[in-house]
Parts: structure tokens; sequence; C-alpha cells
């Protein structure tokens, strides 16, 4: 202990300077999912288990397609930011670092496929 | 600085002695809730990429949201989905520094518990 300097004390604790943005962000997004949640669960769930052309037709028309693009873009970014308190909260050294690129992946890619899926059927 | 004597202080109480108390709880089913929503998610994004793929794929991905298991899955997620929504909400009202006291902060917790139920129920009436 007597011989740790301040900088080593302070290395590896994390600065407050960047989560300010991340919890603005959370609380955005998370405004915003107020909204276009329960939209989505009502448009998604109402033709969720119908037949192909149906499901087809009803995402050609453009308020169901928007909340839809809305609530991925927005719901996958949300997701991208809480699983990475999650895991900076349970998982240490390397593992974190490469679990949080991971999961970013993950949230980007799911996103991408989604949004790419809903306008390809929109359009 | 570096070597300053920071004594020999108790350390806060760990999960493990600490006794539940329904704001931790309701807390914690927060980010459980929050980030077990991955499944369905990813459920959703198959289905639209199936959807857009052509019927043949639309088929398989149909079929197993609309699977017993499929099933099981969007209904425990469209609980937990409420009950995150709820649990976000609740963050915002403390972000704005209202009802951030014990009483008003268990009330919160309760009336999450109970109206993401009522939620769940109206849902799975509805569609």
């Amino acid at each position: 202990m007597a011989f740790l300097t301040d900088r080593k004390r302070a290395m590896g604790m994390g600065s407050a300077k960047s989560g300010t943005e991340h919890h603005w962000q959370m609380m955005v997004t998370s405004v915003a999912l107020l909204l276009l949640i329960p939209l989505f669960v009502f448009t998604f769930g109402s033709i969720l288990g119908s037949p192909y052309e149906e499901v087809i037709a009803y995402y050609q028309r453009p308020f169901p397609a928007v909340v839809a693009i809305l609530t991925m873009l927005v719901g996958w970014f949300h997701f991208r930011k809480g699983v990475q308190t999650l895991i900076e909260d349970y998982v240490h050294g390397l593992a974190r670092k490469v679990t949080i690129i991971v999961m970013i992946c993950i949230s980007y890619a799911a996103a991408a496929f989604a949004i790419f899926a809903i306008v390809r059927i929109a359009l | 600085m570096a070597d300053v004597n920071r004594g020999n202080r108790p350390l806060s109480p760990h999960l493990t002695i600490y006794r539940p108390q329904l704001t931790s709880m309701t807390s914690i089913l927060v980010r459980i809730t929050g980030n077990a929503l991955i499944v369905a998610g990813l459920m959703i994004v198959w289905w639209f990429v199936a959807a857009a793929s052509g019927p043949e794929a639309f088929a398989v991905a149909n079929g197993f949201l609309t699977s017993w298991f499929g099933d099981l899955v969007m209904f425990l997620s469209v609980l937990a989905l409420w009950y995150h929504t709820l649990g976000g909400l609740r963050h915002l009202v403390w972000d704005s520094g209202r009802m951030l006291d014990v009483e008003k902060s268990e009330l919160a917790g309760q009336m999450m518990m109970i109206v993401s139920v009522l939620l769940t129920i109206f849902t799975v009436i509805v569609v």
C-alpha cells in the first residue's frame, strides 16, 4: 500500500466522464421506448401467427412498419447500453472487454437484420 | 494520498448476508427482465428476416414462434417487457428527484408488480 502511487490507485477504477453520456442515452431511449413498446406490442402481437400473405400486407403499411423499425433501432441500442452495464458489474478482466464487444456486435447486427428485413417487406 | 491510512473501516454488507427487501428485489428484477429480453428480441428479428426471405423461411420461423415453446417465451417476455418498462418509468421518476424515499419506492415496486401482471393479462386478451 505504501508504495502505490496516486495514478496506480486510480487506474482501472473507471471514469465518470462518459458515464453521464451513457446515462443520458439510456434516459432518451427509455422515454422513446415508453411510447414505442406499447405500439409495437399491439401491432406485432396482432399480426403474429397470421398467414404469410397477411403479414407481408400488414408490414407494407407505413405505421406498423415504422413502429417496428423504430422499436428495433431504439430497442437494440437500449439493450446494447444496458447489457454493457450488466457486464461491467459482473465480468472482470479480459472477459469483460470480450463480452462487451461481442454483445455490442450482436445488438447492432440484430438491429441491422431486423430493419433491413422490415424495409424489404415494406418496399 | 497514495499511502493514506484508510483505517479498519467496516465493509458495506454483501448480497449474501443482506436481507432481501422489496426495493432491492424489484431493482434486480428490472435488470434480469431487461437482459432476458434478448431471447424474445432475437426470435422477433429471426421472424422479420424470415418474412423478408420468403414463404418457406417464414413458415419455419412463424411455426417456432407460435409453437408451445414460442408461446411460452413470448408470454414470459411480455410480462418481462411490461415490468421492465414500468421499472424504466420508475427510474425516470427517480431521475427527476421524485419518489426517492423508501415508502414511495416500495409503493412503486408493488405497483410495478401488480400493473405488469394486469398489462400482461390485457395483452394476452387483446392480441
